[in-house]
């Protein structure tokens, strides 16, 4: 058995990340991911690798862009209003078809808003954030190791996809501790090369190019189509989810990160009590597990979106349930996490 | 499965106190969560950790009904003393806080945590002797676990402080008030 570690969510995604080939960070500090740049700070340096504190959250995005076209396996990570100021960045990165690795240890919003843990960037992470057309492929782990895990998966497809890649955790997970543990270090010239890259001609090939700036209009709506034709494939291939309890639940509590702790311990206390009650966690925010809520909206009469927001996610839910259940929200913000016994009486309210 | 709330000032020791326990746990073989406090709360205010121990996966790491809420100042137990599962068990620090605990059904134990610490040569570590109470009433971790985790989890700089925190701890331990 590997070594178990106790640490924090946001330091260990920095070591997941290090050892999954990341050799260089550029980041502006916030509350609550900060131990993540600090411990980017300590460690890198020591593997050959690259941090830099930049002066804002537009010169660190713009920067992940510049390494990410050169073809290194980038990270930058922020909290919600960082987030924000890089989604410009983050939307030429999409436009370039460059892989790279984005964190976002969400804070209560709008605005500053607050500190503590909230999940309200569900849209801005899933639909948009930055202007145009485009996705970000986004993980949302609920433990520590699922935060270890999926950092490596993130950057695996990045690479896969040539498309950024968003790891949504919330001030909690960032904060808390659990036991982890790590696989080895990846070899990095194991990775495959990226043809693409810009990395020096050498006079030996034709010059790559990134760029985000098509004035043609065909040759725009080519380039978007072809990204498309790409996004069909990851929504094909890539959603992950877990479900518990779900074969005879009559009603289906829909919850994603540290929330859905909080939800499955309030259903496990249920099915004691003869409710039949089960969970559908998304681990894929975007592509979002569309068929399994189309499956089992053919069963369940009724689905929960439980969410720190005022009622994301829960769009999602309906779109995908297509009408057949009925679909209700409860959900805290501002920084405000329910506890599990609001969740059963919400539950018992409308079962 | 136990659930734990340790509280006081920031500055005082309770987020370490907490990492000692959890690690701990995770060294003898469970399942453990360690949720802290952050924010400006921590500036002169209260800070908290919130910590579960189990034999089952761990489900939601936020601690609304702790088995054992340690507090270590007045503001802690005010926000707390509601908190504690009937049959439970609050660990005061008598020194920091005079009031008693107004509930009559949990277990009360006072300890003058800051004193025998002071009188050992360093009052700042009344934190160890309140975890090594805990560890005595909680029987979950054996006490040699908490020591060796408390050596792996002391800061280099404070190294030479690991002996003195032992003994601490097993003056908590053995108390009987």
């Amino acid at each position: 058995m590997a070594k178990k570690f106790l640490m924090k969510g946001n330091e260990a995604l920095a070591e997941a990340a290090m050892r999954n080939g990341c050799r260089f960070f550029f980041g502006y500090p916030i509350t609550p991911q900060t131990e993540l740049a600090a411990y980017m700070a300590k460690k890198m340096p020591k593997i050959g690798g690259t941090f830099l504190q930049a002066e804002s959250e537009v010169a660190a995005i713009n920067m992940v862009y510049g390494a990410a076209g050169a073809g290194a396996r980038v990270m930058t990570s922020s909290s919600s209003p960082g987030i924000s100021l890089k989604s410009e960045g983050i939307s030429y990165i999409a436009a370039a078809d460059l892989p790279c690795v984005i964190v976002n240890i969400v804070r209560g919003g709008p605005g500053l808003g607050g500190i503590q843990a909230a999940q309200s960037d569900y849209f801005q992470a899933t639909k948009g954030g930055g202007h145009g057309d485009y996705r970000l492929l986004v993980y949302a782990p609920a433990s520590i190791q699922e935060l270890v895990d999926l950092t490596a998966k993130a950057f695996e497809k990045a690479d896969e996809y040539r498309n950024p890649a968003m790891i949504m955790g919330d001030g909690m997970l960032g904060q808390m501790m659990e036991p982890v543990e790590f696989s080895e270090p990846i070899d990095l010239s194991s990775l495959p090369e990226k043809e693409w890259a810009t990395t020096g001609t050498e006079m030996k090939r034709k010059k790559n190019i990134i760029n985000s700036l098509y004035l043609s209009p065909e040759e725009l709506e080519y380039l978007n189509i072809k990204r498309y034709e790409k996004y069909a494939v990851i929504k094909e291939k890539e959603p992950m989810y877990e479900e518990v309890y779900t074969e005879d639940a009559e009603l289906i509590v829909t919850a994603y990160g540290t929330v859905s702790r909080v939800a499955l311990s309030a259903i496990n206390i249920l099915r004691e009590e003869g409710y039949k009650v089960g969970l559908i966690r998304p681990i894929t925010l975007w592509p979002f597990p569309e068929k399994i809520f189309d499956e089992r909206s053919k069963t369940a009469k009724k689905f929960l979106s439980v969410e720190l927001s005022m009622g994301q996610m829960v769009e999602d839910v309906e779109r995908c349930t297509k009408g057949r259940s009925e679909v209700h929200f409860f959900g805290r913000s501002g920084g405000m996490v329910p506890g599990k016994e609001d969740i059963v009486e919400e539950i018992k309210r409308i079962y | 499965m136990y659930e734990l709330i340790i509280a006081g000032f920031g500055g005082q020791g309770v987020l370490f106190s907490g990492k000692v326990i959890a690690h701990a746990g995770m060294d003898i073989g469970k399942n453990v969560s360690w949720l802290p406090s952050y924010g400006p709360e921590m500036r002169g205010g209260t800070a908290n950790c919130q910590i579960i121990i189990s034999d089952e996966p761990i489900g939601s790491p936020i601690v609304t009904r702790p088995d054992i809420l340690i507090v270590m100042n007045k503001p802690s137990l005010d926000k707390f003393e509601d908190s504690v599962k009937p049959g439970g068990t609050i660990i005061v620090d008598s020194i920091y806080i005079e009031d008693k605990v107004k509930r009559d059904d949990v277990n009360v134990v006072y300890i003058p945590a800051k004193q025998i610490a002071a009188d050992n040569g360093d009052d700042r570590l009344g934190n160890m002797v309140m975890t090594g109470k805990l560890i005595e009433i909680m029987k979950e971790i054996p006490l040699k676990d908490i020591e060796q985790s408390m050596r792996d989890n002391i800061s280099k700089s404070k190294a030479d402080l690991a002996d003195f925190n032992i003994k601490m701890l097993e003056s908590g331990y053995n108390f009987k008030g």
